[in-house]
């Protein structure tokens, strides 16, 4: 369990993932109170069926994405650790997406700016929706002095990983 | 505009390559709410006038994909998949899992009405309102997971390129045919992802006769604005609190029903139904669970039940193959069915039919038919092609599953399911084996018998369905009742998954299409009105039906002739279902939903609910007369 007084970080337990994308329609519904995908900051890819997975924000040490965007629209939250947007600063130029390891960031399906998971300020819903229906893929736990960008992976690299892990090496034709 | 409602249709012609938006007025939409009501209601509209004339395999035949106000808000996204059934003739509400129905309804439509027919092979690509056909010639003839795999990086790619912008997008959502689609075998499935399927209606015929091989989506903005979200996420707290609790489905899905079924109910085919009680503790979920389940929980948008299990055989001679779960169904018509009783057989045939595009419920039922047929000499090695289906023999029925998705020798005539096969094999030898064909109004029989009585089906729920022989579409009374049709017609026009009203009190499904569209629709007018004027249609289209086959109420509205026959084993054994009891049921039933002593609903029922034009062309067509026979 965490305290809401220290920066937190969410663990992932990717192959268990149900693909029932409930966090996407929490995360979805608590930022934009509408039930939207592609508008969530943590989105649920399944490029090979079975192999369903939670793509999102790591909270890279050095956060690479805070550092390339020219305009200083991404900050770091003191409180949780998050990236944290300046929706009118950005100017959706991209720079954040390319600099991420992982291509998390992208674009606000219907806004000009970027959309980044912020760890709802500390009470991560995803968390919430994915514990209350016994998956514990995300769990949140304590942030700690750890290489988490390790994590930061494309969805393609992460898909095939889980497709090989679960189906061997037939999955390469999957992909 | 009613809320929850994307307030268009893409309206595609294959034939002449034109695509538009349509609207479809309130009043209807009020009426018919999407999926299967507004499917039945567009079909009458369209083709009703011509019905009998309509042949389901051609290009005048229309084929529908509609989502409903719910799809994507109550939990358990699905998609209605509809159109003149090349099985029953008549409509089937068709719904399969997936984000298929999500993405669509986030890009923007409510739904995809296909006309005509292409020279070529094509699919759909649907980026919000950006639609274009595509070729598909390098996809025709693939399997599924070929075809998933191919597409996937195509469009993946098509999306990189043509929106570099937005960063990531997921992948589309996927509706495709195998092999058998496009061979137009009646058995054949409208697939998502690998292994989903709408089965029932047989539309992946229809999707391969207008040579459309695939369709894919990508919708970006949010679902449809909903009149009130707060009370929505309220409901959908609700409906996941109540289903968290059904430990049994979250736990096995329906994969514990392949042995207790058989076991405990004495409900489950067995060798062509020739028994329903089987004990073999190899069939049992704990062999499933701990040999062939790599993954415990799959689930599709929004489900808090996840019933799926993806399976998987890694070593020996079914190697590489993989399905989900097999559900209770593929468990028991590629199971027991066909005399097989392990996990890993059942895994390797449900994977088969997966591939092949096969719908394994009635291509298992077909199989069996055919198996009992050469346990009777009545088919012999001869006429099957070489084919020896012995009971348990899993090489036999993969040979005939693979002759049937291709139309090859004996393929051809299975191809066109039981009951036509029925006729055409009576013919040739002479002989009625339609008393071995188990089926209803041309769909087969879902597996859930009614002999033993300890199972859910009722006496007449298949028999006086209009949806045939599907099991998730039965009759019964009190027409307001949890086993009456008319609740089926809500899940299936909502459209969200049936699994996830269970163990839900049933106010909370109008609560929740109140809190989406802003309209109070009450369960009176629901199932004294709305519910039973679709059902109503759905009954007068299937008995217009046509132009290969009709059903006369008379004979038809009736059980398979096997389900007569005492149960031969088991703790039920010698129960069967009373003659009388039917007959007397079916008075019932007819009573119940206005329809007269020979099964054609009443003028004066259709006057009531407004449906005048659909009486006269009823009591025009040739069925009245001839079916007072
Ligand atoms: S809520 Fe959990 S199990 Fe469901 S899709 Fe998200 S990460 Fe996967
Ligand atoms: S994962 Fe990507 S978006 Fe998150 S901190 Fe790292 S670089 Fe930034
Ligand atoms: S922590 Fe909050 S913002 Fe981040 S992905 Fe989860 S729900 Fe979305």
């Amino acid at each position: 369990m965490t305290t809401k007084k220290e920066p937190i970080w969410i663990a992932r337990d990717l192959i268990k993932c149900s693909g029932c994308r409930k966090c996407e329609i929490a995360c979805s519904l608590y930022h934009e109170n509408r039930i939207w995908p592609e508008a969530s900051r943590i989105r649920v890819f399944m490029p090979v069926p079975g192999a369903d997975f939670p793509h999102f924000c790591t909270q890279c040490k050095n956060y690479p994405c805070v550092k390339a965007c020219p305009v200083d629209a991404l900050s770091i939250s003191k409180k949780t650790g998050a990236v944290l947007v300046k929706t009118k600063a950005c100017i959706a130029c991209g720079k954040c997406i390319e600099a991420c390891p992982g291509r998390v960031p992208h674009m606000h399906p219907a806004k000009n700016h970027i959309v980044i998971c912020d760890l709802c300020n500390g009470s991560p819903q995803c968390v919430k929706v994915c514990q209350e229906g016994g998956w514990n893929v995300l769990t949140t736990v304590h942030r700690r002095a750890r290489p988490y960008e390790l994590y930061a992976r494309t969805p393609e690299q992460i898909a095939k990983d889980l497709a090989i892990k679960m189906y061997g090496e037939q999955a390469e034709d999957y992909i | 505009m009613i809320k929850g409602y994307a307030g268009k249709i893409l309206e595609v012609n294959l034939s002449t390559q034109a695509i538009k938006d349509i609207k479809i007025g309130d009043n209807i939409l009020k009426d018919y709410i999407g999926g299967r009501g507004l499917a039945t209601k567009i079909l009458w509209d369209r083709l009703g006038k011509k019905w009998e004339k309509i042949d389901p395999l051609k290009s005048e035949n229309i084929l529908l994909f509609l989502t409903g106000p719910l799809t994507g808000y109550y939990p358990g996204g699905r998609i209605c998949v509809s159109g003149k059934s090349p099985q029953s003739n008549g409509v089937i509400g068709s719904t399969v899992a997936g984000e298929f129905g999500v993405e669509l309804r986030c890009a923007c439509y409510d739904g995809i009405i296909v006309t005509g027919e292409s020279n070529k092979p094509v699919y759909l690509f649907i980026k919000d309102s950006d639609v274009d056909i595509r070729d598909a010639s390098h996809i025709w003839g693939k399997d599924a997971k070929q075809t998933m795999a191919t597409l996937g990086r195509e469009c993946r790619e098509l999306l990189r390129k043509r929106y570099p912008k937005f960063g990531q997008l997921k992948e589309p959502s996927f509706l495709y045919v195998g092999p058998a689609g496009e061979n137009k075998v009646r058995t054949a499935v409208v697939a998502a992802k690998w292994t989903h399927a709408a089965g029932y209606g047989g539309y992946g015929a229809v999707m391969g006769s207008k040579k459309l091989k695939a369709i894919a989506v990508k919708g970006t903005g949010p679902l449809p604005k909903a009149a009130n979200i707060k009370e929505v996420k309220r409901l959908i707290k609700v409906v996941n609190d109540n289903i968290y609790e059904n430990v049994l489905w979250r736990r096995w899905g329906t994969g514990s029903g392949g042995y207790e079924v058989g076991a405990e109910t004495s409900s489950e085919p067995v060798r062509n139904w020739q028994d329903e009680w089987h004990n073999e503790k190899s069939f049992g979920v704990d062999q499933f669970e701990n040999r062939v389940w790599i993954k415990q929980s799959w689930s599709d948008f929004g489900c808090p039940t996840c019933c799926l299990k993806v399976a998987m055989i890694k070593t020996g001679r079914f190697k590489g193959a993989i399905t989900d779960n097999p559900d209770y169904e593929m468990q028991a018509y590629l199971g027991p069915n066909l005399g097989l009783f392990t996990p890993e057989e059942n895994v390797f045939l449900s994977s088969l039919a997966d591939d092949l595009g096969l719908c394994g419920i009635q291509t298992g039922n077909v199989m069996g038919f055919a198996a009992e047929l050469f346990q009777r000499g009545i088919l012999t090695k001869k006429d099957l092609d070489g084919i020896e289906p012995k009971w348990g023999d899993v090489e036999a029925f993969a040979a005939l599953a693979k002759k049937i998705a291709y139309r090859e020798g004996i393929g051809d005539l299975l191809a066109e399911g039981t009951y036509r096969a029925a006729l055409k094999i009576g013919e040739k030898k002479k002989t009625d084996v339609l008393k071995y064909a188990v089926q209803s109004k041309g769909i087969s029989i879902g597996a859930h018998g009614i002999r033993s009585g300890k199972d859910y089906p009722e006496s007449i729920s298949y028999a006086c369905s209009v949806q045939g022989g599907d099991h998730t579409s039965t009759a019964g009374l009190p027409l307001d009742g949890s086993g009456s049709e008319l609740s089926e017609i809500f899940n299936d026009s909502g459209v969200h998954c049936n699994f996830n009203v269970f163990g839900v009190p049933r106010k909370v499904k109008f609560d929740f299409y109140k809190a989406v569209t802003g309209i109070e629709l009450t369960q009176k007018e629901w199932y004294k009105i709305k519910a039973f004027r679709i059902l109503q249609i759905q009954r007068a289209l299937l008995l217009l039906g046509g132009p290969d086959i009709k059903w006369k109420p008379k004979t038809h509205d009736e059980n398979p002739p096997r389900f007569y026959e005492p149960l031969p084993s088991g703790p039920y054994k010698g129960k069967t279902v009373d003659k009388m009891q039917v007959e007397e049921d079916k008075r019932r039933y007819y009573n119940a939903v206005g329809w007269d002593e020979n099964g054609i609903p009443k003028t004066k029922t259709l006057e009531k609910l407004g449906l005048e034009d659909i009486d006269k062309v009823l009591k025009k067509s040739c069925i009245s007369k001839s079916m007072l026979k």
